[in-house]
């Protein structure tokens, strides 16, 4: 039995051998182990909390007891609710057109300055992106606060009485939304620079010749040539949006009343302040199924153009 | 942030008596304790201030040679709500943390029961008020003891000239320094009164509406002075009645002459409406007359912390206090406890609001004639009424008596606040209270 499972055993372990060499070589074999810290810090610092959350959302207010889909069901008939989302809604998709308007035009002056010039403009139209949000909001609050704002104290020299920027629900949603438009924007702006400078110069020449009006080459070949960067930007942008927290949380707390409060700083009011983490980890999660559908839409979109080309 | 302290050694060696105090329970240095505490305190506003605990647990570490690391956590950002929850869910963590209002109830079940400490407490220090036992006696077990560092009182702090000049009031006279309160006639009629001067004089109170801590308490203080309870002590929903209705007919009388947007106030807005010199009266402990003394002198110097006017149901006021509660999770219970008693005398309860200014209160009745509130200055005199030396107010907080599960989200969510914005912005009274009593249902669930 020995001598005939020896040289089994040899072929075996060579053949082993053979295998893992072969599969080391493979160029996915190498991506994956290349990209596997990543999914080891994406997994411990990600889907483990996100898992987690998920747990917590299925238990009973004082966390011992499994309720399933109880806190859901709970919560669907709060009013406050149904308030967040409409709230959560408005600000993220008008906060993110208007960062892409912005961005668009923008994007476009900065790309039409002289390169010599144009690495100032980017560096100086980037800052709000990159200073930390709880620090500019903030310099913000601080631009609308009742007794010392200075928006009022301009507006007062043009007769104009104070505006209650965080004091009426109308004016606090737009100076929110405002808040977001500035610190997002030039997150859109370096995009949509980054996709002008792809777009090959002779489509604007060939626009020029047939004799394109300046809407014309932006409608007919700008716009084509930037649709998937677009789609990529809004999306990206939709979910950091929706999950917006410190500017809300910084400028108004969720106030006037409930008016300007969005899942994450109502899931925290609920959760960490009010002491029902079950509850609070179940709004934060109600995000998730409004940015699956808002991702496979536009994800679609793209790989359809995608596959046309 | 904090400090390592002292010594390494374990506790060895025999039984011995803690303190002179310690009788109920004696910390025991026993062969099998730790020697090492962790605790987490509450970071202080005022400047200096963290210095005379630090001074007072190092003087206890050297005495018990206990190795101690303090870490001083400031709320801001909720920071020490956070490490609080985080601890909770964990498991691990400091052996003694510093925990606000709620949270004793909140956390009750993992908590080290400190009726041993609290009867010798009582006894050396006199008894605390019913919102203190109400917020830190859970079950008829007390689970934290009430700090000094952190408790307060929200009362009005007024502006001597602007209540003279716009309501012809002499707050000084109704609340002299050195002697009892003589404000029989310091009413909500004569507030509102007040208010109405002011407000046509171009400085009106800054009481805030919105959702935060400050803009609770005052309103929760307003709804006492009423009667006026949202839920009572079993849990039912009793707020349609007409004390609710009262309290809402006079805040929405009342927010007529508030600044227009004090439905967006937080926790800093009444200070800075004082400082700036705007506002007449804001309801707050000292710190906002302690940034004035800093940054505004002139205004300083004419503001005077005194009581709450008096309702149908009497004089209440806001108090907030903060506990060290210990862990049950903790290996070093015995050493803990004997560590809070120590923080807990009147020695140390006095060191501690010295330290701060005055802005700290004991919750125990013999500690609030300490010299430092007699003395603080400018004007002499200024905080000699802060601390409720005459019980002329009966100290409360906002959504007692409901249990604590159910008042907690009430206080948290500012459901009162909530209301008197609603009932103000035109929405019919009984509409307001279906509103509140939708909101509170969803409270109730377990």
């Amino acid at each position: 039995m020995a001598d005939i499972a020896a040289p089994n055993a040899a072929v075996l372990a060579g053949d082993r051998r053979t295998g893992l060499h072969k599969l080391m070589q493979r160029k996915s074999t190498i991506a994956f182990l290349m990209a596997l810290p990543l999914i080891l810090l994406i997994g411990i610092l990600v889907l483990y909390p996100a898992c987690y959350a998920i747990w917590l959302a299925m238990l009973n207010k004082s966390m011992t007891k499994f309720v399933g889909l109880g806190n859901f069901q709970f919560l669907f008939k709060r009013d406050t609710f149904w308030d967040v989302v409409f709230q959560s809604c408005l600000f993220a998709i008008t906060a993110v057109i208007f960062k892409a308007i912005i961005g668009f035009v923008v994007a476009h002056f900065v790309h039409n300055i002289p390169s010599k010039g144009q690495r100032k403009w980017r560096g100086m139209l980037l800052v709000p992106w990159v200073i930390p949000p709880a620090m500019s909001t903030l310099a913000w609050l601080w631009l609308f606060d009742p007794a010392y704002s200075a928006f009022n104290w301009i507006l007062a020299h043009f007769g104009i009485g104070p505006v209650p920027w965080l004091g009426e629900t109308g004016w606090a949603r737009f100076s929110v939304i405002l808040v977001n438009i500035w610190a997002g924007a030039p997150f859109f702006m370096i995009m949509y620079l980054a996709a002008l400078k792809s777009v090959p110069e002779q489509l604007y020449e060939a626009a020029a010749i047939d004799g394109a009006a300046w809407w014309q080459r932006i409608w007919y070949v700008t716009l084509p040539m930037m649709r998937n960067i677009i789609a990529i930007t809004a999306l990206f942008s939709l979910i950091v949006t929706f999950a917006n927290f410190d500017i809300v949380r910084v400028l108004t707390n969720g106030g006037p009343l409930t008016s300007t409060q969005l899942f994450g700083t109502w899931g925290f009011k609920l959760g960490i302040e009010s002491g029902d983490i079950p509850l609070g980890s179940c709004v934060v999660l109600f995000m998730v199924p409004i940015l699956a559908v808002a991702a496979s839409v536009i994800l679609r979109d793209i790989n359809k153009r995608g596959s046309e080309v | 942030m904090g400090f390592k302290k002292v010594s390494r050694r374990r506790f060895v060696g025999g039984t011995a008596a803690l303190s002179s105090v310690m009788v109920a329970a004696p910390f025991v240095r026993g062969a099998y304790a730790a020697g090492k505490l962790s605790v987490g305190f509450w970071d202080h506003w005022v400047p200096g201030a963290n210095g005379a605990t630090e001074k007072l647990v190092k003087e206890w570490a050297e005495k018990e040679k206990v190795e101690v690391q303090i870490d001083f956590i400031t709320s801001n950002g909720n920071k020490l709500l956070l490490t609080t929850a985080a601890e909770s869910q964990a498991k691990s963590g400091h052996d003694i943390l510093a925990i606000n209002t709620w949270l004793p109830a909140r956390y009750a079940e993992q908590l080290v029961p400190v009726d041993d400490l609290m009867t010798q407490l009582i006894k050396d220090n006199g008894k605390v008020n019913d919102t203190v036992e109400y917020l830190g006696k859970i079950n008829g077990k007390w689970v934290a003891v009430p700090a000094t560092v952190g408790s307060q009182i929200k009362g009005p702090c007024s502006r001597i000239d602007l209540l003279k000049k716009h309501a012809n009031i002499d707050i000084q006279a109704m609340y002299p320094a050195g002697s009892p309160p003589k404000a029989d006639d310091w009413n909500l009629d004569l507030f509102m009164k007040a208010a109405e001067a002011c407000h046509k004089g171009g400085n009106p109170f800054g009481i805030g509406l919105g959702t935060t801590s400050d803009n609770v308490d005052s309103i929760g203080a307003f709804f006492h002075a009423f009667g006026a309870v949202l839920v009572d002590a079993k849990g039912e929903i009793v707020l349609k009645n007409d004390q609710v209705r009262q309290a809402l007919d006079f805040y929405k009388k009342l927010m007529q002459f508030l600044p227009p947007d004090v439905a967006a106030w937080d926790d800093a807005s009444n200070n800075k409406f004082l400082v700036s010199g705007q506002g007449a009266m804001i309801m707050n402990p000292p710190s906002a007359w302690a940034v004035a003394k800093r940054d505004a002198p002139k205004v300083a110097e004419q503001c005077w912390t005194h009581g709450f006017p008096v309702g149908p149901k009497g004089r209440f006021a806001p108090f907030l206090p903060y506990f060290w509660s210990i862990w049950n999770f903790s290996k070093n219970q015995s050493a803990a406890k004997s560590l809070l008693m120590y923080l807990s005398s009147a020695s140390a309860a006095e060191q501690m609001t010295n330290a701060s200014g005055g802005y700290d209160l004991p919750s125990f009745e013999k500690l609030t004639t300490f010299k430092v509130w007699a003395e603080a200055e400018p004007p002499k005199g200024t905080l000699y009424h802060y601390p409720n030396p005459y019980n002329h107010q009966t100290l409360s907080v906002a959504a007692a008596p409901a249990p604590h599960k159910i008042a907690e989200q009430i206080y948290n969510q500012g459901i009162q606040t909530q209301m008197a914005v609603r009932y103000f912005k035109g929405e019919p009274l009984e509409k307001t209270l279906d509103w509140a009593s939708n909101e509170i249902e969803g409270f109730m669930r377990n």
